[in-house]
């Protein structure tokens, strides 16, 4: 904790026994109050509180759909349609849990890039920046089983692509695949299952969160200029203002949230998901919804067979690596510049990796077939080489430009 | 410098994420060489309601033609007097269901006449039966048909539907589709038995027998009202329109609430940006 706040002064008897016994308002104070923060964060750091609003806001959204919902292949496609018909505001309701599915996506995928260009994930930052990963993956996971519990023709076709990826892995694959449909094929048992695991791993989710805003408060917040705090100078009390900042960034992201919504529900959504899933007919394009296309584009770039690995298990160790490298990021990186914008090299690696990314996600959905076959194998190479090689190899060869002293003095000389 | 930067990366980022979203949604119409022509729906863009003689058109259509291969299974006869639909009468709904006999085994002879409350009856009693009646392929059901069709747009103008809210997709295609029929077949193209040819439909060989003919439905015409031609195009867009709203029954509910909530937010971001500026211009360097 960069400072003890002692300013807590019970007012009241019953507000002191509390306080022997247990100090939760002491707490409160201290974590979402008094907490120093560095007063030069930009918009770029309210994507942590939109973060958590996301969480709970599909949250309580999910909740109420449950209630509606009938996790059963007869009965499921259905009930999402009736929520939508019949249920009081359940248009809305539904709307809002599938349309905030994208915009959490959307909202992590800043939060990380974030995170990428400012350096947050160096120490003393590493284990924060590790439980966000695991989050991420927690998050993948759910909204991939989420996504099939409408029972729509992307839903069942989707589950099928993505359990048979581990029945690449040798020799245990099968077994995984069907312990993971509860049977040979994706089904009813899958559908449960899935519903089951849908509803938990959100609460996972949160319980990670107090976890990673724990390992925030140990260090504090890193910042644009990634000069850790020196003087009560740099930083003020996290309320007022960063509450208010973060209410206004919020407010803000709400409005993009609300127009998807209220005026084009559909628009992020795949159209055939609107056809009851069918085992007998399968599309002519399966594809993920757009927050799992980078990955996926990973997925099928590798369709050649490397020694003994076949083209498969080659693209499940891809898609899997490209997820595990992120832990690793913290020994690759070992830059001691933060802040990309004191980093002359490292800035159009990153924003070439930018690019390189919504390239992943356009070729997600591209057929695999022709150029689009090639590029996906170029934005590959370049996913793994900015973590394994460039990085690296930038932190060694890289003069960074000279750091301000401190936060105050990089704020009061930014005067334009 | 780094904050407008910041800006125009945000918004890179935004488009080509949110971009991403649409590309292949539609791709399963990959076969249809022919472009699909955008129609000016009545619900269309952010002001757009049904207009509800378009929609009592469409239900005609619907029901004299449609309903004899097509279901509607999520369709009740009390949803057709429901404010921002078709707006039939309690009344007309009421004689209407009257007409229809609902199978129910809980009642002397197993059938008796429809109430309001009733799901609208299948043409046929069993998945097999629909097929055996059509060649093999069953007509899908109508419930939620619009939604569950689209049309694809090249490279830059599907973003732009991110802008305008373009959800007519399916009501374009549905239209399309019912005024792309080729009879008979062009030159030199083998259709199987029972297939129809049809510019637009994947592959073009579609089982459904083209269903609508000039003057096939007979309009009425109301004291005062302009006449509607009684064309298979005028057709096509009256059941189009029709089955949006049987797929979006509470699309104008939701505009509207959606008016009000994005008036809230931009009142309230603004009042927001007030108060926080306000609070931060103490702060030195602010
Ligand atoms: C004679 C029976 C019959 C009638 C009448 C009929 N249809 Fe069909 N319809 C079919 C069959 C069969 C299919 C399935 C075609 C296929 O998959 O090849 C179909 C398919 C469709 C489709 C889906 C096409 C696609 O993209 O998969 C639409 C939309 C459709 N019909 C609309 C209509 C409308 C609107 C009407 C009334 C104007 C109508 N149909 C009347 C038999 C019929
Ligand atoms: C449910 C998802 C998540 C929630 C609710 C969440 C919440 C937060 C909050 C409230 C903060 C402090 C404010 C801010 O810096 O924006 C924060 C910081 C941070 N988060 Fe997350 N986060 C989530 C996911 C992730 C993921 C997926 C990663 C990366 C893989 C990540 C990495 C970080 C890092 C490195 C910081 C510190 C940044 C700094 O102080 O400069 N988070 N998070």
């Amino acid at each position: 904790m960069a400072e003890h706040s002692t300013s807590y002064n019970p007012g009241t008897g019953v507000e002191k026994w509390l306080d022997e016994r247990l100090p939760i308002i002491r707490f409160s104070k201290e974590h979402l109050m008094d907490f120093p923060t560095p007063k030069n964060l930009n918009y770029w750091w309210t994507f942590g509180a939109i973060l958590t609003v996301m969480l709970a806001v599909q949250i309580v959204t999910g909740v109420v759909l449950a209630m509606h919902y009938a996790p059963n292949v007869a009965l499921a496609f259905n009930s999402v349609e009736a929520i939508r018909r019949d249920v009081n505001g359940g248009r809305i309701l539904q709307a809002v849990h599938s349309v905030g599915a994208s915009m959490f996506f959307f909202a992590i995928y800043v939060h990380m890039f974030r995170g990428l260009y400012f350096g947050s994930y160096k120490a003393p930052r590493e284990i924060l920046w590790m439980l966000g990963c695991l989050i991420f993956l927690l998050l993948t996971a759910t909204a991939f089983m989420g996504y099939v519990l409408p029972w729509g023709q992307m839903s069942f076709w989707g589950a099928t692509v993505i359990t048979n990826i581990f029945s690449a892995i040798p020799i245990v694959g099968d077994g995984i695949m069907q312990w993971l449909r509860g049977g040979f094929a994706v089904d009813n048992a899958t559908l449960n299952r899935f519903f089951s695991l849908h509803y938990l791993l959100p609460f996972i989710i949160a319980a990670v969160v107090v976890l990673h805003t724990w390992a925030l408060h140990v260090p504090g917040n890193n910042n644009p200029i990634g000069v850790e705090v020196k003087s009560s100078r740099d930083t003020v009390p996290f309320h007022p203002y960063y509450t208010m900042k973060d209410l206004y960034g919020v407010v803000l992201f709400l409005i993009p949230f609300a127009w998807f919504v209220f005026f084009a529900p559909d628009i992020l959504g795949d159209a055939s998901n609107y056809i009851m899933a069918n085992s007998q007919v399968t599309p002519t394009h399966i594809v993920p919804e757009w927050y799992l296309r980078p990955f996926y584009a990973m997925l099928r770039a590798i369709d050649f067979n490397v020694l003994f690995i076949d083209s498969k298990l080659g693209g499940v160790i891809v898609m899997g690596g490209s997820l595990l490298v992120l832990f690793f990021l913290p020994w690759l990186d070992r830059s001691k510049v933060r802040s990309g914008t004191f980093r002359p090299m490292f800035k159009w690696f990153y924003w070439l990796f930018v690019l390189n990314f919504i390239g992943l996600t356009y070729l997600g959905a591209a057929p695999a077939e022709g150029i689009y076959v090639i590029i996906a194998k170029l934005c590959t190479l370049y996913y793994f080489l900015y973590f394994l090689v460039i990085l690296p190899v930038l932190s060694r060869i890289e003069t960074p430009r000279p750091l301000p002293a401190s936060i105050s003095e990089s704020v009061l000389g930014a005067a334009h | 410098m780094i904050k407008t930067k910041s800006i125009c990366a945000a918004f890179v980022m935004a488009l080509a994420l949110t971009g991403m979203g649409a590309l292949p949604a539609t791709a399963q119409e990959a076969g249809a060489e022919t472009v699909i022509a955008k129609q000016a729906w009545t619900f269309g863009g952010l002001f757009g309601t049904y207009d509800k003689h378009q929609l009592q058109r469409g239900f005609q259509v619907f029901k004299e033609v449609c309903a004899s291969c097509h279901s509607a299974n999520l369709l009740t006869y009390r949803n057709l007097a429901e404010d921002g639909g078709p707006e039939f009468s309690d009344a007309q709904v009421k004689a209407l269901a009257a007409t229809y006999k609902i199978s129910d085994r809980t009642v002397k002879g197993g059938t008796r006449p429809a109430t309001p409350a009733d799901h609208w009856p299948p043409p046929f009693a069993t998945e097999q039966d629909g097929r055996d009646a059509n060649g093999g392929s069953l007509p899908p059901d109508f419930s939620v048909i619009a939604k569950a069709r689209g049309i694809e747009e090249p490279f830059p103008w599907w973003v732009l539907d991110y802008f305008t809210a373009y959800q007519e997709g399916g009501p374009d295609y549905i239209h399309a589709l019912l005024t792309s029929f080729v009879e008979p077949a062009p030159a030199g193209v083998q259709l199987p038995p029972g297939k129809h040819f049809n510019k637009i439909f994947p592959g073009h060989a579609i089982s459904m027998p083209p269903p609508l003919t000039d003057g096939l439905v007979m309009y009425t015409v109301g004291k005062g009202e302009q006449p509607v031609p009684m064309t298979v195009d005028q057709y096509s867009k009256d059941v189009s329109a029709f089955l949006m709203w049987l797929s979006e029954p509470h699309l104008i509910a939701r505009k509207e609430a959606g008016f009000r909530v994005m008036l809230f937010l931009i009142v309230f971001a603004g009042l927001m940006y007030l108060v926080k500026r306000r609070l931060w211009s103490s702060v030195e360097g602010h």
